[in-house]
Formats: C-alpha cells, structure tokens, sequence
C-alpha cells in the first residue's frame, strides 16, 4: 500500500493544534487548581474524627474514585441537566467531572500526608497551647504539604492526559484538533504522532522535574 | 604446607580513592588468618576482593597456586560465570547475615546446592542437616530466619557458605552487627571450624580471638600491610606507632597474663 | 422530572454483556502487560546502556502521553503504517498492554531496587549468577511488596478501557451510550452503569486494602 507522507500539514496548520492545545491548558489550568483545592478540604474533612464532616468526604471521595472518569464526565453531559435542569456544555461537563475526580484523589493524597505526621507534633502543639486548627494549619500542614509534593505533582501530570477525555463530548482541545485535520486530509499517522509528540514534550520535563523534588524531599529527610 | 590463597600486589581504587595499595598476602591449608586494621584501613574490601565480590582494580588473585582471569596484554580480564564457580570455592559470611528472608533455614542453606551445584533434593538436604548439627541448630531448620536471633542467623549463614563445601571461608566482621551477648555462641562456632581444620580469613575486632585462635595477624593501614606476625607477638608487642594507637583504642580488651 | 428505571433494566442483559468485554479487555491486557512490564524493568536495569535508555525511553513515553492518544494512534495510525488490521479488540488489548506494562515496569523496578543490596551479596556469595539471583532470591521478595502497587494499576486499567468505547468497541460503556441513545433515557441508563462500575470497582479497591493491610501486620514492606 502507497501511503504519502504529509508532514507539510501538520506544520501548516499548527494554529489548529495551538489552538487546541490553549483548550488544554484551559481545562487543566481550571480543573488541576480547583480539584487540588477542593480535595484540600474534603481530605482534611476526611480526617476530622466528627461523623458529620468524615462521612459525607469519605462517600464522595469513594463514588468519584471508585468509578472511571468518562462515565464522571459523560454523566455530566447527557445525565446531569435532565436531573436539575441545567444544561452542560462540553466545557462544563468535562471540567465537573475532572474537578471532582482529581477532588477524591488528592483528598487522599492530603489526608495520607497528614497522617504520615508523627503524634508528636500534634502534642507539641497542644503543649504550647494551640487549639487543633493553630496545630493543623501551622505544625502539621506545612511539613504535610511538602512531603505529597511529589504525589500531588503525579496527579497534576494524570489530570493533564485526563483532559483528553474531554474531545469526547466535543470540547475543542489537542486531541480533538488533530482528529480534526486526520479526518480532512487523510494523514492519521503524522497527526496522532504529532499530538502524542506534543504531549510527551510538555509532560516528560514535568516528570523529571517530579524526580528530582522526590530524589531532593528524599535527601532532605534524612 | 600448600599454599591455597594468594595475592600479589592487589590494587584496588574507587573512583579517586585508592582502598588497597598493593597487598601481597599467602595463606596455606589449615591457617586461621585475622585481619585488624581500623574502619577505612582497607580490610574489608581486600576480603571482597579474594572472591571476587570487588573486581581488583590490578593485582592478581591466586587459588591453589592458579590465577583467577585471563590475561591479556597487562589487562586481567574476569569471566563472570568463572567468578561464579570461583565464589563456591571460596565462601563468605556477612556483617548482616544475608540470610534469605523468604526461605526456611533449610532452604537456605540448600538454596546454592541445588541452583548453583546442582545436587539433588535428597542430598543437598542431608548435607545442610549436617551442617547445621556443625552449627548446633537441627532444631530451627524450619524456622524462617525472621524468627531467629542475631548469633543464631549467623551460624545458619555460616552454614549455608559451609554447604557448599569451600576450600577457605572469608568471614568479614560476622559480630559487629550483633548484641554483646551473642557474640560469644558466633566466635565459639568459628574457633570450632579453626580446630577442624577450615582455612579462614577474618576482619574481626574480636581481639580475643585473633589471639587465640588465628596463627596470624595481619594489621592492615590505608591500603597496605603495616605489621604481620603470629598474634601472641603482634599484639604484645606491636612495632609502630599507629599500632599502638589501634590497640589502645581496644583498651576494654585485656591479654591474658 | 421522574425516574424510570425501566428502560434501565430491560436493557440489562446488553449491559451485562458489555461489562464482559470490559473485563475481558482489562484481563487480556493484564497477560501481556505484566510479563511485558517485567521485561522492560529488567531492560531498564540493565548495565548495557543502550537498552536500558531504549526502555527508559518507552516506558517514560507511554507513561506521559494520554491512554485515548494510544488508543487513537494504534486504530487510526497504526493499520496504515504498518498495512495490518486492527478491529477495535486488538487495538484494545494492543494499547492497554504496552500502556499498562510501562506502569508496571515502573512498578517491577521499584520492587526490586526496595530490596536490600546485602541479599544480592548473599546469592553472589554462594555462587549465584545475576539471573539465578533475580529469579531464586531477588524476585520472590519483590513480587510480595509490590501486590498492593499491582491491584491499584489494575483498578486504573479497569477504569481506563472505558476508551475503547470511543472506537466503537462494545464494552460497558459503549453498550451505555447505545442504549441511552435508543431508549431516551439517558439519566438512568447513565447513572445504573456508574453504579455497576463503582460496584465492581469499589470490590477490588477494597480487596487490595484488606491484602495490604494484612502484609502491614506480617511486617511485609510495600512499594508503590
């Protein structure tokens, strides 16, 4: 089989895949920042020993865990505005599913590094009188916070590819662009490759720098 | 007397940091042989370097009178599966025991019979009963080492290196990981391999079995042999001064009158 | 607004059988992947430096582009330039194989450089080559560490062949989409298939906390 190869394309229409790629960084830009904030407080609601707040963070944080993201997000689209009358855009619709996803995972990576702090510290706070929150928000967070840097980096990198899922409901971003231009001129192999190319440039000195604050945060540990 | 380990000029560098500076040591049949030397000094890594665990850097090995490698043109060149049959010849017991924490003490002692040697179920097992009778542990042969004390884990490494039937056994500071109480059941098995004949070479700091059980001392400082003679004169009478230094920083131990 | 489970549940059957061929695909993947994630880690450890890069290279490329890029590259590229056929099945099972093996060769890797060196020395010192040393000593102690690390990468490679719904193959979620379409109701269609994955999901996840629970008791490490 004779397959012309059409590089000239992809070059020609980078706006099209920079314009998709602004859609990406749009959703992992709102997504990354509300889902981390949010999973904020439901772990450290999820680690009060009160029924009324670690129950209700622990159901969410199980539902939006234990089910995959595309139906999240699908469920959003064709499910949601039936239920309350809303309409979703693709937008919308892939954004809650992303945000309350990345919510329930990095509640756990907040309430693991929370408990990862030695009893001692909550004791030393109390003996010099702080009350549980002076404790939570000045002994035990900071140290926290610092040692899931590197887990909370791995998640921001998964909810970057997550953003993907989002040309299923026809939100424009990279990949949808470049399903956009296989489909009008006939060259699925040099645009898949190159939106997987653009990925993997983005994403892979992220994942170094991951390595290096985990190889540093292990150094400074000891 | 024959001659069964030697060296011959042994050199060994990590990277920028030269640990041997030429050791020429012999050892024959039969011959207990301590190493002292204080932490840097280099024994340890001459040890690693007898079976091969440490590539020298230059130098040569000889076992039975025959020099380990191949040389060509001024380069030793080490064969790794020759290493390997090399390894079973000469056995080795760990600071840490090295102990294999998913196999029964059994199994562990039968482990480099049946993969390495070869021999088969049955008698790989009678030898291993037999070793650890040598050791005085039959009764933990089903144990998982995580159920056995420190002194008792290093019998069952002393015997797992035993089973393979070694022409010298290197013992590289079997008791500085243990507790003071367990010192003693250790030392008392290697004293009893001394009297059976076993050829050894030991870094200990046990300055009491280097004097009554090796026939020689050697006192090792950064990288070479400093002083060499039989332990009842080395340690009396040590010649230098850094000698000296080490043996009083052992003050605790005192030489029997 | 009123719920009508009806359509839901006449039509559950095709769901069922949907959620077959999702767990077909996920254990499909899981055969190849795991011997294939162990062969790189070893690649990857290797001391000949160009296959160790090679792998390095691999298993960091399929970790940092997204599955559904896989997917649509082994579907829509692949077939061209290498002139085979691929139904949506064996882009399936193809792409999960080689995304997932390069998390467990991640994972494979950090098994075995958790274990101490001393039990390297140990088989080396009864004679041991490096292979017989992986395979008797190095790697049954790996493996037990890194269970946990295993189930939590097959629960996301469970959650993650929902995809192949996006190149028409006919797994629980695509047989969702069809139904929701042909029956109107998409809110309980929708929302009876996300009960069905969190069922299914939720069972796993807390199997393999029960079994790292119990190997926190027995004192046995873990590796994530």
């Amino acid at each position: 089989m004779e397959y012309n190869w059409d590089f000239a394309t992809i070059f020609l229409n980078w706006r099209v895949y920079w314009f998709g790629l602004q859609g990406t960084l749009l959703m992992f830009a709102v997504t990354v920042t509300l889902g981390m904030f949010g999973g904020l407080i439901i772990g450290v609601l999820r680690y009060l020993k009160h029924p009324l707040a670690a129950w209700p963070a622990r159901t969410f944080v199980e539902i939006f865990r234990n089910t995959p993201v595309l139906v999240q997000i699908i469920w959003f689209y064709y499910a949601f505005p039936i239920l309350t009358g809303i309409e979703t855009s693709p937008f919308l619709a892939a954004a809650l599913g992303i945000t309350l996803n990345t919510m329930a995972f990095s509640a756990e990576i907040y309430r693991a590094g929370i408990q990862s702090i030695d009893k001692g510290q909550w004791e030393a706070g109390k003996a010099i009188g702080m009350n549980f929150r002076q404790t939570l928000w000045r002994i035990i967070m900071p140290v926290a916070l610092k040692r899931v840097l590197p887990a909370l980096t791995n998640r921001g990198i998964e909810v970057f590819k997550m953003s993907t899922l989002a040309s299923v409901v026809a939100y424009v971003e990279t990949l949808n662009q470049a399903k956009l231009i296989a489909d009008l001129n006939y060259n699925p192999i040099e645009s898949y490759t190159a939106v997987a190319l653009i990925f993997f440039v983005v994403l892979f000195p992220i994942v170094q720098a991951t390595y290096a604050l985990e190889r540093v945060l292990k150094r400074g540990d000891e | 007397m024959t001659e069964l380990v030697r060296t011959e000029s042994l050199h060994k560098q990590f990277g920028e940091l030269e640990v041997l500076k030429g050791i020429d040591l012999s050892v024959e049949a039969g011959e207990t042989v301590v190493l002292l030397g204080s932490s840097g000094s280099g024994k340890s890594t001459l040890l690693r370097c007898i079976n091969f665990m440490e590539l020298p850097t230059s130098g040569k090995v000889y076992l039975h009178g025959k020099a380990v490698g191949t040389e060509t043109k001024g380069q030793i060149k080490y064969n790794e599966s020759h290493l390997c049959s090399v390894r079973t010849k000469v056995g080795m017991v760990f600071q840490h025991f090295n102990l294999f924490p998913h196999m029964t003490v059994l199994q562990n002692i039968m482990e480099g019979q049946r993969t390495v040697l070869k021999r088969n179920a049955a008698d790989s097992k009678e030898k291993s009963m037999l070793q650890l009778e040598r050791v005085g542990l039959t009764d933990k042969a089903g144990e998982y080492p995580s159920r056995l004390s420190g002194g008792q884990k290093q019998r069952v490494a002393i015997a797992r290196a035993l089973a393979m039937d070694p022409d010298v056994m290197l013992f590289d500071e079997v008791t500085s990981a243990l507790d003071p109480e367990l010192v003693g059941e250790v030392l008392k098995t290697m004293r009893q391999l001394a009297d059976e004949g076993m050829t050894m070479i030991c870094v200990t700091h046990e300055l009491g079995f280097a004097y009554h059980v090796a026939n020689r001392v050697l006192f090792l400082n950064d990288g070479t042999i400093l002083e060499e003679g039989n332990p009842q004169q080395i340690l009396r009478k040590p010649e230098t001064q850094r000698m000296c230094e080490f043996l009083e920083g052992h003050s605790l131990f005192k030489l029997p009158d | 607004m009123e719920w009508d489970f009806t359509p839901a549940l006449n039509n559950i059957d095709i769901l069922l059988l949907g959620l077959v061929n999702t767990l077909k695909i996920t254990g499909l993947s899981l055969c190849f992947g795991i011997p294939l994630g162990l062969l790189m880690a070893l690649s990857r450890l290797s001391e000949f430096r160009p296959l160790s890069m090679l792998a390095a290279f691999i298993i960091e490329f399929f970790r940092t582009t997204p599955p559904l890029v896989q997917l649509f590259w082994f579907f829509f590229a692949f077939p061209i330039l290498f002139n085979v056929n691929m139904t949506p099945f064996t882009t399936a099972i193809v792409t999960f194989s080689i995304q997932s093996s390069a998390f467990f060769a991640e994972i494979f890797r950090s098994g075995i450089q958790s274990i101490d060196r001393g039990q390297w020395e140990g088989a080396r010192a009864i004679g041991m080559t490096r292979n017989q040393s992986l395979r008797r000593i190095i790697l049954p102690q790996a493996v037990k560490r890194m269970i946990p690390a295993f189930m939590e990468r097959s629960i996301e490679l469970l959650k993650t062949t929902t995809l192949v719904s996006t190149i028409a193959y006919t797994d629980l979620m695509y047989q969702a989409n069809d139904i929701a379409q042909k029956t109107f109701r998409p809110l309980e269609v929708y929302t009876v298939v996300a009960l069905i994955y969190f069922v299914l999901i939720f069972c796993f996840s807390q199997l393999s906390i029960v079994i790292e629970r119990r190997m926190a008791r027995s004192g046995e490490g873990t590796v994530h």
